[in-house]
């Protein structure tokens, strides 16, 4: 199976997929998803591993799998003390780790664009209104910079010999770290602001025209497609 | 924190989140003036950046929402700047999700607007370093309250198998409302010493 490269038709096939996969009830089907996904993400993967992405997970999430084999009644498995976990809850709790990591691993697999500005592109082309999609271009090209800016404040505080710790001095220190940010950043985009208006920006960028998607990528685009509705319908009938 | 992934929420809780958050940007952009656009995107960068920085709280770190902060400083440009943020969070670090955009614009933006909308002008009038950092310290703690709130809705909207887990979030969320707080309110205090003007909303 190949990707399309244009990224127009990636970005509505992994809305689509993604959307398919959050659906699923059934764990054989999930987990059948979630293997074929991984066979994807393999047969492109690229430079980092993107696995250790799936580790990363938030603490609400911990949580429901933590409570969930407890929580959801039915056929008893074992008991830890007073609860009784049951079999229903252990599988519904595995249905969600493979429909989080499947879908995780198609945006990181059909997604990940080194360079954001192409996505702005592709998203103007999908007819996102014009406004939302400058904003989107403008915030990814200048996160990478303030991020830096970020870095070298933090690298300022250390060399002064400051030691993040829980506690009120820690805080207010990254207050003012915050602070000098937001400041610096405005005098950043007073600047931005006045190229802009030198080289004769009127509120918005000239429209760059897409070539058509190639027939193969039409092809890889169908392919992603039916994937998507193979499995929720497999999952539903 | 308050990214929900794809595949835990039910169809009806997508679709309603999705409504809400369009209106929300929709409402946003058209507040926006386009001029103001790049100021909007750098400082919605400024606050991404500064989420990004793991603050310790206790035996545990947690990274910021700063939503209060945004709804101080963009106003209903809020909901446009989360959704490109959470956006850019999916593609670059495979954070939260797509079909949950929505849901989890709402859950961030929506308290933070509120939050702006309430103390927002009571911090950029009053004149008593103590009020403004009791009000600041409040437009930290009340947003992530409000995302707690929401994204237990969410959970328990979702399935009811979810419900343990919705009741005992406040747990989760605690460290991160102590930080929030406390950052919050000694940023809101610096920003009114240094550069009052700052703390206009971008889009009213």
């Amino acid at each position: 199976m190949t990707l399309p490269r244009d990224l127009r038709l990636r970005i509505v096939a992994a809305f689509a997929v993604v959307g398919c996969l959050s659906q699923l009830r059934s764990l054989p089907v999930a987990a059948g998803a979630l293997a074929a996904v991984m066979l994807l993400a393999w047969l492109h993967r690229s430079g980092q591993p993107s696995w250790r992405r799936l580790l990363h997970l938030e603490g609400f999430l911990l949580l429901l799998f933590v409570t969930l084999p407890f929580s959801v009644a039915g056929q008893p498995l074992f008991s830890l003390g007073p609860v009784v976990a049951s079999f229903e809850g252990v599988s519904r709790a595995a249905l969600i780790v493979c429909k989080v990591s499947a879908s995780m691993l198609v945006i990181v697999t059909m997604l990940r664009e080194d360079e954001p500005v192409r996505l702005a592109v592709a998203l103007r082309g999908l007819h996102v209104p014009e406004p939302a999609v400058r904003l989107f271009m403008l915030t990814a090209r200048y996160l990478e910079l303030i991020r830096g800016e970020a870095q070298r404040l933090h690298d300022a505080m250390r060399m002064r010999g400051f030691r993040p710790r829980g506690n009120r001095h820690t805080w207010r220190s990254y207050g003012n770290l915050l602070g000098m940010l937001l400041v610096r950043a405005l005098a950043r985009a007073q600047r931005v602001e006045e190229a802009m208006l030198c080289r004769g920006y009127d509120g918005r960028f000239p429209r760059v025209a897409q070539p058509p998607p190639a027939p193969r990528d039409w092809m890889g685009f169908a392919l992603i497609l039916a994937f998507g509705f193979a499995v929720i319908l497999t999952d539903r009938l | 924190m308050a990214h929900i992934p794809d595949g835990i929420l039910s169809a009806p809780v997508l679709i309603g989140g999705g409504v809400v958050a369009a209106a929300g940007v929709a409402l946003g952009l058209k507040r926006l003036d386009d001029r103001l656009i790049p100021r909007t995107a750098i400082l919605a960068a400024a606050l991404f950046a500064g989420s990004l920085i793991a603050v310790p709280v206790g035996p545990s770190s947690v990274h910021l929402l700063l939503s209060g902060l945004m709804g101080i400083m963009l106003g209903t440009a809020i909901f446009p700047a989360v959704l490109v943020a959470l956006l850019l969070q999916a593609l670059l670090f495979g954070f939260g999700g797509l079909t949950t955009l929505g849901v989890n614009t709402v859950n961030i933006a929506l308290p933070g607007l509120l939050a702006g909308m309430a103390l927002g002008p009571s911090i950029r009038s009053t004149g008593s370093p103590g009020l403004r950092l009791l009000a600041g310290a409040l437009a930290g703690l009340l947003p992530v309250i409000g995302t707690g709130v929401l994204v237990a809705l969410a959970l328990w909207l979702s399935s009811g198998d979810y419900t343990p887990v919705a009741s005992v979030m406040a747990v989760t969320y605690l460290p991160l409302a102590i930080g929030e707080a406390f950052v919050t309110a000694a940023a809101v205090a610096f920003l009114a010493r240094v550069q009052p003007d700052v703390m206009r909303p971008v889009a009213p």
